[in-house]
């Protein structure tokens, strides 16, 4: 072999740093300590500490494979229809007046990522007038890591915190979020957590969110809503979508990156859908032509499997009916697990207060734990948990609650 | 509060701001300015086609494969895979970032030959991807932020029509070489070298490592070896897309000769894979991207940076389709079923391509149609003009793009006569 050029195009390509979140799970993976627990990727868990394939999605397969009819063939740009109108119904509502106006569309995408990519990318060409990369972009302090990238890379070159997380009563941070609200430059884009926030798993009260309406729609500040959580949260898909449906009732022309991930417990099959809310149906029509064109130099048209599972569910009464059932199941236990840490470290006498465990919602929780002390639960005590003192409650079992929270408690009295 | 000091608060009235240069109110929109994006050439085709209702209606336009009775073709090798894997009960875990790992190398042995040097020293870099179009935005992202030579990308003159805003998308800018020769429906071989020869150094070349799309016009062996000499001797970075292996002779490493003489002849190439065709996992999104680098510790730093990329587009691929596509490589009954399969579906388009001309013969055209029999995989550059095209679609309802590309998938025994017949009614 003769080498082409002598110096490698790539020799200055320097070693990026791993993403953090899927580190925590490598390392875990390595150690061979018996008593290692995983409370860092968000995935939800039994109380065997196993994945769920929710029954209603393997009963789901089954039919697809036995569907003979059935074939490999691309799905439009935009995706599978049914599966697009119905998951804009889930957030939407079954009754949804925006929707019987025939002006929300769907946008079928790669998880709640691809749907979150595709929204920043027309707003970046579309919104603000043309090709406007100097928009304010707003995420929350702090935010699920991944946001800031998919905004910067669709191109926004201003990309901001606005006040949520208030470390010190381990609560919202009303007040400084609504000043931010106030002070944002007029049509900046605001990113907000429809239900369970990530990291922190703290909600705005649905008082706190007629307040961060009103000051955006007075602003003309921008809605783009994440919603990764829906029934996942509070184990009601009304419930957790209401901050998206009051928003729509105010008038708001928004855009929704839904995930099927988690409630679904489809994580790989890349199950997404942006739902854009236009102000007629003229709007919509020209919007969604040119997320078409946008989808095309992405991934040209989405994948068929997930969108298959999640459609056929989600137009199907009975299934639907089952689907929901299944994410109760979740979501309760979930509940019952910060029900029980909460008792146990009370229980222990853990210093500082611990009803943000059962305050907080979703997935996650927000400790409060600081970087030593995380440094302790996982060098120590084989506890992995994210820098951020943010643990996955689905990592928690009846099996290894008394070790974490004990594990906890010494981080908390040996570790300032 | 701080909001009553401001006088711009206006409520029912419309509100410019002047340093973004936006109008909005209450009762119009933000989304005023959106223009309406024009119909996708490729896939608009396919919609007119769904409108017409003459029953000989022909869809001559997207690239999927249909059997002889024209429908489209799930491989038995899929089924067979599809049923071993819904036997396992996997988890819908997350894959990792670049994506199955199995699939990552089943995918760069299949392209680069299982004892290619490459694979045995680890200075590839191979990562799962949204097909091929998600492997070329990749491979695109990944050129725009570290390929430190000119913007410049230089496509062959004709290209896939969704190349050029993919590159674009991606930050960078597009050139072209020639390429098709439309007075001998052939390879412009001259004109390709004197463009090659003048390419500045260190940009940026898409070559089509077989089935060339939209023209079906490959170059010939000793004449890739001519282009990989010069490509070398102007230093350029050769980005190969491979979107039919298989596909084009029906023979897997034939059609990825190409590649691997490049490799061999030191060049560190990047490489876009799909199984779109192939496997005919067309939705399930199936594709690969590779860098061949320097040496395995090259081949890390990009692999980290890759996954820094891909991490903020979709965060991780989609399980089902790289499954099947692994089940099938790494299962030897189903690879050997699946090799049959692809050859199969190749020869039913050379023998579509035969008949064609036969029946072209046999209407009476006195035009000279040996192209249509040399050009090689899914698509056939006819030669037709736009006029033409229009009035086959008009007057035949024979759908295909204007530049006179017809899918031969399209094509069956059943419909070749019509096809002959409509296409010699606008040519004589």
């Amino acid at each position: 072999m003769i080498p082409c050029i002598a110096m490698s195009i790539f020799s200055e390509v320097p070693q990026a740093p791993p993403v953090a979140v899927f580190k925590l799970t490598a390392d875990f993976r390595e150690d061979s300590h018996p008593q290692k627990v995983n409370l860092g990727v968000g995935a939800y868990r039994t109380d065997d500490s196993q994945p769920w394939v929710l029954p209603v999605v393997k009963k789901v397969e089954r039919l697809i494979v036995e569907d003979s009819s059935l074939n490999h063939e691309y799905l439009p740009i935009l995706g599978l229809p049914e599966f697009r109108s119905a998951a804009s119904k889930v957030a939407l509502g079954e009754d949804s007046a925006a929707i019987k106006d025939n002006r929300v569309g769907g946008v079928q995408a790669l998880g709640g990522t691809g749907a979150l990519r595709i929204g920043a990318e027309f707003l970046r060409r579309w919104y603000n007038g043309v090709n406007n990369t100097a928009t304010p972009v707003y995420v929350s302090a702090p935010t699920w890591e991944n946001h800031n990238a998919v905004f910067a890379d669709a191109g926004f070159k201003d990309i901001r915190p606005y006040h949520y997380w208030d470390a010190a009563k381990r609560g919202l941070d009303l007040s400084g979020f609504l000043d931010d609200l106030e002070k944002a430059p007029e049509h900046s884009i605001f990113v907000l957590h429809a239900c369970a926030h990530n990291p922190t798993g703290t909600d705005p009260s649905q008082d706190e969110w007629k307040k961060i309406a009103e000051i955006m729609k007075r602003r003309n500040l921008f809605v783009f809503f994440d919603s990764a959580y829906q029934g996942f949260a509070s184990g009601s898909l009304e419930k957790d979508a209401w901050a998206i449906r009051f928003f729509v009732s105010e008038g708001f022309e928004l855009l929704v990156a839904q995930s099927f991930s988690k409630n679904f417990g489809l994580y790989n099959e890349r199950v997404g859908n942006l739902t854009v809310v236009a102000r007629d149906n003229e709007n919509l029509t020209r919007i969604l032509s040119q997320m078409e064109k946008i989808v095309r130099t992405t991934w040209s048209n989405p994948p068929s499997q997930g969108a298959r599972i999640v459609g056929k569910t989600l137009n199907c009464p009975e299934l639907f009916a089952e689907w929901k059932d299944n994410v109760k199941t979740m979501a309760d236990r979930v509940l019952l697990m910060r029900d029980q840490l909460k008792a146990k470290l009370q229980a222990l006498g853990t210093p500082g207060t611990w009803d943000h465990i059962t305050q907080q919602i979703g997935m996650f929780s927000f400790t409060g734990l600081n970087p030593k002390q995380v440094e302790f639960m996982i060098k120590e005590k084989h506890v992995y948990l994210m820098a951020s003192g943010r643990i996955n409650m689905c990592g928690l079992t009846t099996k290894n609650i008394d070790y974490v929270a004990q594990s906890i408690h010494e981080a908390v009295t040996k570790v300032q | 509060m701080a909001l009553l000091k401001s006088n711009k608060v206006l409520y029912c009235l419309g509100n410019v701001s002047p340093s973004l240069g936006v109008l909005s109110s209450r009762n119009s929109s933000w989304w005023g300015g959106v223009q309406m994006g024009p119909p996708d050439p490729i896939l608009g085709v396919t919609e007119a086609f769904k409108r017409d209702t003459n029953p000989k209606k022909m869809n001559l336009g997207v690239g999927a494969y249909r059997d002889d009775q024209g429908k489209p073709y799930v491989l038995n090798c899929v089924r067979k895979a599809e049923a071993v894997i819904a036997e396992k009960k996997l988890d819908k875990e997350y894959l990792p970032i670049g994506g199955l790992g199995e699939f990552a190398k089943a995918c760069a042995q299949l392209a680069l030959g299982a004892d290619n040097e490459v694979l045995k020293s680890g200075r590839n870099i191979t990562v799962q991807t949204i097909s091929g179009t998600g492997s070329l935005r990749i491979g695109a992202n990944f050129l725009s932020r570290f390929h430190g030579g000119p913007r410049d990308v230089y496509l062959p003159k004709p290209s896939w029509g969704n190349h050029t805003p993919i590159f674009r998308d991606a930050g960078m800018q597009l050139k072209a070489y020639r390429y098709y020769d439309p007075s001998t429906c052939g390879f412009d071989f001259k004109g390709a070298l004197e463009d090659i020869s003048k390419i500045p150094e260190q940009s940026v070349i898409v070559l089509h490592a077989c089935a060339h799309n939209p023209t079906g016009v490959d170059p010939r062996p000793e004449q890739w070896k001519e282009i990989s000499d010069l490509v070398k001797k102007r230093n350029l970075l050769v980005f190969f897309d491979m979107a039919y292996q298989g596909f084009a002779s029906g023979d897997i490493d034939r059609d990825a000769w190409a590649v691997r003489h490049f490799i061999e002849q030191g060049h560190n190439i990047v490489l876009s894979q799909s199984f779109a065709k192939n496997m005919g996992l067309y939705g399930e999104r199936v594709g690969g991207f590779t860098v061949v680098c320097k040496d395995a510790e090259e081949a890390k730093r990009v692999e980290s940076q890759l996954k820094i990329l891909i991490r903020p587009i979709y965060s991780n691929p989609p399980m089902n389709g790289a499954r099947i596509a692994t089940t099938i490589l790494n299962t030897p009954e189903l690879r050997a079923m699946w090799l049959e399969e692809v050859h199969g579906m190749a020869n039913r388009i050379i023998k579509m391509r035969e008949q064609l001309v036969a029946g072209l013969k046999k209407e009476g055209s006195s035009h000279n149609w040996q192209h249509v029999i040399d050009q090689i995989g899914m698509f056939c550059f006819t030669g037709l003009k736009p006029e033409q095209v229009e009035r086959l679609t008009k007057e035949f309802s024979v759908y295909m793009t204007k530049d006179g590309r017809i899918s031969m998938a399209g094509v069956s025994s059943g419909n070749v006569g019509y096809l002959a017949h409509g296409i010699h009614a606008v040519t004589k």
